[in-house]
């Protein structure tokens, strides 16, 4: 079993084996009694086409269950989008109108010239000058550089995507409101909460459906990993929007 | 369509005389004179050719030697045109092979192989091999072969493939960049390093892909990766140590900017205390783009570099409200201390990736009312730019392509005026977004026919389908972009290549090809003009009327830079690199799956027939007269 992987992006992965992917992956291999080993390169533009599109793996863990670069399996949860923000100030919705003054931060994905969801949400609603990206370079993950921000005071709001602002927020004391962010109503066509699946090579359907059946017959494993490391779960959790 | 002077010059050009005997003189004396030299002719051949190149080239377009080529766009007003015409209309049917060359690199060549001294050097894209091949031995052999060793991770970061565009030589000495962003001088004589100075840092996705120029002593250098929020410069070394002379960012405080007492922006709307900060939003200037990757050239008289900046980014646009100054425009500077003189924005506020960057092509034009020192730019918004180059003022900007994101440009504003119905929304479908997002052209330089007067300019025909939603996936983040569809525009073919005659301000004629031209264009004092073709056709055409004249089946696409030479043997030799890529190509060079249409952001989809026609390589051709 040859997955292709993010080096050193936590919660997903990093070549300690100390991601839920990781343990997820290991699982996945043990169930079907393979050898598991990794291809890693940093989850950025060109990953499927420099991983499996050159043969060099044969499953994602996760990715969007719309990614139509792959052939994805069923999803084996929801998350969200979240806010983080300190006890005080305690944000949790588009419509609060201390967004319009408030620091913010946003996930900055850089392709395309594309936004992430909260980014098109604050620009809709004229909220830009006081919103700062963060750029997938940098020491560590956007989310974490976000989630310090934050704690720091540098920051008032961060705005990003579930189970990374979870796991971050989880490491800070005192403890960060983490809420999750529905979506705006005029904002329509942008989804705020993702599927998440496992990806493997379009046309392989057989390694797809083996998969699926261990996602069927692990369902309650899956959960606890995902439980372990905070993962906000738009599926199960009341009060996410699903 | 051809002036009375024009066709003086025509039958002038067949009172031709072979350079052999001529050449050495006329090569001395070119070399002891600074730029005047084209006035002390030392030969009858060498008369005829002055002659003709002073009539319309400023004088310092014809700085170096006729018989060699020692920057990408051979002189410093990016004309790319050779002096040289033993090869002619009636003769360029008969060319042929004389020699070809395997780099051992499959991805998108871009460079300009460049000519001094009986020496070739051809530089590769990543990993960046430089090559110097002895033109004196029969079928070329190598000389040295330098290996930059950059970082691999350099290619997990390069936008659109991994290319270069070309390496230049001044005073013995080859200047070249590599992909993860250093800048290295190579001895031309033994192929040994001299010094190598970090520019870039990969590690937050800065790359080098231009051809650096060589100005005064100093190499001009700029970096890519705007869509990555790396915030573009050009930064001057000084050419005998490698030491940083000065850097002008292209967003931020006027202080990094260089913008100082002696800026003199032509329009209102350019002047100001630090509008490189003011007109973007708190911070965003820092990862806002404004890049300097393709092309400078220079005007000793003036004594002026002009080069274009890229695209904002990597916000969607409604994120970044304001002019976002000084992206998508042009600089005029001063090369010894960078200082800025003027700067015009071409597209203010880009909407669609419409990158500045394109070749300014330096020339002296009667527009009426006598000669202008002007400087043409085709620009990716779509229009045919004519610039007083003293002072940065549109004198004129006509569309030389199918164009519905604008309705013009307000000469006395200097504004674009861009077309609401076409600005991408978030949510919106947007169909017939022309340019697409490559727009009307790329990076693939024009060239000037001091003789023809036509600026010849190989470029696309592509529109782009804007809006549903895509779901995409970068560092464990999902989002939805927008999924760009790009198709081919009015016509139904990709690819055009243009002679436009900017005293007319028309085209004088256009051939139409099924791919973009993404290949350079060369045009030679025999009036005949080169370019490549993305399945893999290397193309003689008649500068005056189009007329094709010769081809030669490549084994690969063809993108790089024609350049034509004098050989050891006082022939005339025209050379250039297959091996199709860049970012029209990847769908070969990259293996993209053509069956993804938005894949290559969205260029997949106007590609998706390439890999029928051509495949990967990386051969340099060189042909000649029997």
């Amino acid at each position: 079993m040859r997955v292709c992987a993010d080096p050193d992006n936590l919660p997903y992965s990093r070549t300690d084996g100390t991601g839920f992917e990781n343990r997820i992956a290991a699982m996945i291999a043990a169930d079907m009694q393979a050898t598991l080993t990794y291809e890693w390169l940093p989850l950025r533009r060109g990953f499927v086409r420099k991983t499996m599109g050159e043969g060099k793996c044969d499953l994602f863990v996760g990715v969007p269950k719309d990614f139509e670069r792959v052939l994805t399996t069923r999803p084996y949860y929801r998350s969200s989008y979240v806010f983080v923000s300190r006890p005080e100030d305690r944000v949790v919705s588009f419509d609060d109108p201390r967004l319009a003054r408030l620091r913010i931060g946003v996930q900055l994905v850089g392709n395309d010239l594309a936004a992430t969801p909260p980014g098109l949400a604050l620009a809709a609603r004229g909220i830009t000058d006081n919103v700062r990206g963060f750029t997938v370079f940098g020491e560590g993950p956007a989310a974490q550089r976000m989630i310090r921000a934050v704690a720091a005071k540098e920051l008032d709001v961060a705005i990003a995507w579930g189970p990374q602002a979870a796991y971050f927020s989880a490491q800070i004391e005192p403890s960060l409101v983490v809420a999750p962010a529905k979506a705006p109503s005029d904002l329509p066509g942008v989804p705020f909460v993702y599927a998440i699946a496992a990806g493997v090579r379009r046309g392989d359907q057989a390694l797809r459906d083996d998969v699926d059946a261990i996602i069927d017959r692990r369902r309650a494993e899956i959960d606890a990993i995902l439980g372990e490391y905070r993962v906000p779960r738009a599926d199960r959790e009341p009060g996410l929007p699903r | 369509m051809l002036s009375n002077a024009m066709a003086c010059i025509v039958h002038c050009v067949y009172l031709y005389v072979p350079w052999n005997a001529a050449s050495t003189t006329f090569r001395a004396i070119h070399r002891s004179s600074s730029f005047g030299s084209a006035m002390v002719p030392a030969s009858c051949a060498a008369l005829v050719a002055a002659a003709l190149t002073a009539i319309s080239l400023p004088a310092f377009a014809d700085a170096d030697d006729a018989g060699e080529w020692r920057m990408a766009a051979r002189d410093y007003a990016s004309t790319r045109f050779s002096p040289l015409d033993e090869i002619n209309a009636g003769n360029v049917g008969k060319l042929s092979l004389a020699f070809s060359f395997s780099t051992g690199v499959q991805r998108g060549h871009e460079a300009a192989p460049i000519v001094s001294g009986n020496t070739m050097y051809i530089v590769t894209p990543f990993p960046n091999y430089l090559y110097a091949l002895d033109l004196t031995r029969p079928g070329a052999n190598v000389k040295w072969k330098f290996d930059p060793r950059p970082s691999a991770s350099a290619q997990g970061v390069a936008c659109c493939d991994v290319v270069n565009r070309g390496v230049v030589i001044d005073n013995g000495r080859i200047f070249m960049a590599t992909l993860d962003g250093q800048a290295i001088a190579i001895d031309a004589g033994s192929g040994r390093e001299l010094w190598r100075t970090k520019l870039g840092d990969i590690t937050k996705g800065e790359t080098i892909t231009m051809a650096p120029l060589v100005v005064k002593g100093k190499v001009l250098y700029g970096n890519s990766g705007g869509e990555l929020g790396v915030r573009g410069w050009l930064t001057a070394l000084d050419a005998g140590t490698g030491a940083v002379s000065w850097r002008a960012y292209s967003t931020g405080p006027d202080d990094e900017v260089l913008i100082g007492a002696r800026f003199k922006p032509h329009y209102a709307s350019d002047r100001g205390k630090d509008l490189g900060v003011k007109t973007w939003p708190p911070e965003a200037w820092k990862i806002g783009g404004g890049n300097v990757w393709a092309w400078i050239s220079y005007d000793p008289e003036l004594d002026l570099v002009y080069y274009g900046t890229g695209n904002p980014g990597p916000w969607n646009p409604e994120q970044r409200p304001g002019a976002n100054k000084w992206t998508s425009g042009v600089f005029a500077r001063d090369p010894a201390t960078g200082t800025a003189v003027w700067f015009y924005q071409w597209s203010p506020h880009d909407l669609h990736d419409y990158d500045g960057v394109n070749e300014n092509v330096l020339v002296d034009l009667d527009t009426g009312g006598g000669s202008r020192k002007v400087l043409l730019h085709p620009d990716r918004n779509g229009y045919l730019y004519v610039l007083d180059r003293s002072t940065g003022e549109v004198i004129s900007a006509d569309p030389f392509v199918h164009v519905t994101t604008s309705s013009g440009v307000d000469l006395e504003s200097g504004a674009l005026r861009y077309n609401p119905a076409k600005a991408p929304r978030g949510g919106k479908v947007i169909h017939d977004i022309c340019p697409a997002s490559p727009g009307a052209k790329d990076w693939q330089p024009s060239a000037w026919s001091p003789r023809t007067r036509l600026l010849y300019i190989p470029h696309q025909n592509l529109c782009q389908d804007a809006g549903t939603y895509e779901v995409s996936y970068i560092a464990g983040t999902p989002y939805v972009g927008a999924d760009v569809v790009m198709k081919a525009g009015p016509g139904g073919h990709r690819g055009e290549l243009t002679a436009w005659d900017p005293v007319a301000r028309r085209a004088t004629w256009k051939i139409t090809e099924h791919f973009p031209v993404w290949s350079g264009v060369l045009i030679t004092a025999g009036d005949v003009l080169f370019y490549g073709t993305m399945e893999g056709r290397f193309k003689a055409v008649d500068a005056k009327t189009g007329k094709e004249l010769w081809s030669f089946k490549t084994q690969s696409g063809v993108i790089g830079q024609p350049v034509s030479y004098r050989g050891a043997d006082g022939k005339q030799y025209v050379a250039v690199l297959d091996g199709v890529g860049g970012w029209a190509g990847t769908v070969v060079s990259g293996d993209v799956d053509v069956r993804d249409g938005t894949a290559a952001l969205g260029f997949a989809n106007a590609m998706r027939d390439l890999p029928q026609f051509t495949g990967k390589g990386g051969t340099l051709y060189v042909f000649a007269l029997p």
